[in-house]
């Protein structure tokens, strides 16, 4: 088989973050939404935060054919073209919502989608309304939407996203859900999404990276409806499989002539 | 008497902007940096707290003196002796309020904490860009209560002054000095006057700061 073209993130990194043993090996194509689980300390934000470079471990990081860390170099983060969402927003609160819309825009120069306009992304994220307030009096939603709207206009090729609705209320999330799977679909925008609860996002994702205890344990693509549909599913999963098969009285050999 | 109020206003204003330019940096470290020699420049940086100014003023003016280590590093510029002179009140003042200065800058950098340099960061602004634009906007009231906290410490300051000032008058005759030397000479009216101007000038540069750091805060904050 010959190695396929599409861009893929590609990373192995170990290290002790804290209390916790962290070894981080991931192969997975940059498409889609991949959608990050594990139990709360699992290392979910961790994985994050390293493809961003705010946090340093030892090993290697590439996305597509760009190397951003490796033994000799590590790309510092305000020179990787990731867009993150942070749990909490973290909007600058001296600025308008347009001055936030614009921060990344304006230090990332015009990016391979160069048709990005503010006034297009604010009118998408219903946030024309709001561009010259202050967003210090913006609801739980429309700092999500003003945080989401600052990382694509920064013009990345990767967009992280980390728990991006745990602060929201119910409606606000559907509302903030609905645009990150729009938004994926509509920009090709990979994105790599966060969530301790996969339950609202899992019909949005196209893969699932599962952690545990500072491990990927087990990497999976999704259907779309929320299953692994049975390509997806690792060896010992269908070795188990094949057992139940054979128990049953099934042959795990297709019949002969 | 007026050349002892401008003589204070000039010594005020010089020494709030040369302080707010190297504290600013020296907190920024000390609120972001690592390591034990952090913990000492951060003990060294509070002393002038708790030393009398007198005995600050006598190691300045030892410093500042003709012959002194200092100054010999100082002559090939051409300067013999800062001592009894406006430079050395700047370098006195600065040092006697250096703790003033970095502590308020230096909460302010550790209440905002590291999200606004991450978020700014994964928004391609590199830390300088970061530092201009995002991390003093939001230590502006942080710099602010350090100026005041400066400027009204120099002015206030006597012990400092007297030792490596000398009350010259027209060069490091100072407010609090001059007051002292009128009650010496037990004109009472002219220090009387001078005590009250001090009060109302005080009064209105707190009035002013609380009206400008209200006006901040509602901006944005």
């Amino acid at each position: 088989m010959s190695p396929a073209p599409d861009p893929r993130l590609q990373l192995a990194l170990s290290g002790r973050l804290g209390p916790l043993a962290v070894d981080l090996r991931l192969d997975v194509p940059l498409a889609g939404v991949s959608l990050i689980t594990g139990p709360s300390g699992a290392g979910k934000t961790t994985l994050l935060r390293c493809v961003a470079g705010l946090t340093r471990l030892e090993g290697e990081v590439s996305v597509a054919s760009a190397v951003w860390q490796d033994r000799s170099r590590f790309l510092p983060p305000h020179r990787r073209p990731v867009g993150y969402v942070f749990q909490d927003a973290r909007l600058f609160p001296h600025l308008s919502v347009r001055r936030n819309l614009g921060f990344g825009a304006e230090r990332a120069g015009p990016g391979p989608r160069g048709a990005l306009s503010l006034e297009a992304v604010a009118d998408r994220l219903g946030l024309t309304p709001l561009l010259d307030r202050s967003t210090v009096a913006l609801s739980g939603g429309e700092r999500q939407r003003v945080a989401i709207g600052r990382a694509l206009l920064s013009q990345p090729e990767l967009l992280l996203m980390d728990e991006p609705t745990a602060s929201l209320d119910t409606g606000a999330r559907r509302e903030v859900i609905a645009l990150i799977g729009e938004l994926a679909r509509d920009l090709r925008m990979p994105v790599l999404l966060v969530s301790h609860d996969p339950g609202p996002v899992a019909h949005l994702a196209s893969g699932h990276i599962q952690l545990e205890a500072g491990r990927i344990v087990r990497v999976s693509a999704m259907d779309g409806g929320g299953r692994d549909p049975i390509e997806g599913i690792n060896e010992a999963d269908r070795d188990a499989l094949a057992r139940a098969a054979v128990l049953a009285g099934l042959s795990p050999l297709p019949p002969g002539p | 008497m007026t050349e002892a109020v401008w003589t204070t206003l000039r010594l005020a204003t010089v020494t709030t902007a040369l302080l707010l330019l190297v504290a600013t940096p020296l907190a920024l470290w000390l609120a972001r940096g690592r390591g034990w020699v952090r913990e000492v420049v951060a003990a060294v940086t509070a002393l002038p707290l708790v030393l009398p100014p007198t005995v600050l003023g006598f190691y300045l003016l030892l410093a500042l003196a003709p012959g002194s280590p200092a100054m010999a590093l100082l002559r090939p510029f051409g300067i013999e002796s800062l001592a009894f002179t406006f430079a050395g009140l700047v370098i006195g003042s600065m040092i006697y309020s250096l703790p003033f200065a970095v502590q308020p800058i230096r909460n302010a950098f550790e209440a905002m904490g590291d999200a606004p340099w991450e978020a700014a960061a994964t928004l391609r602004a590199s830390p300088l860009d970061t530092l201009l634009n995002v991390a003093l906007p939001l230590a502006r009231r942080g710099l602010l209560s350090a100026g005041l906290l400066v400027f009204a410490h120099t002015v206030g300051e006597f012990g400092v002054v007297l030792m490596i000032g000398g009350a010259i008058p027209g060069r490091t005759d100072v407010v609090s000095t001059h007051m002292f030397q009128l009650v010496e000479a037990s004109n009472t009216a002219q220090a009387g006057g001078l005590a009250a101007g001090l009060v109302a000038f005080s009064f209105l540069a707190l009035v002013g700061v609380m009206l400008l750091d209200r006006r901040l805060g509602r901006v944005a904050g």
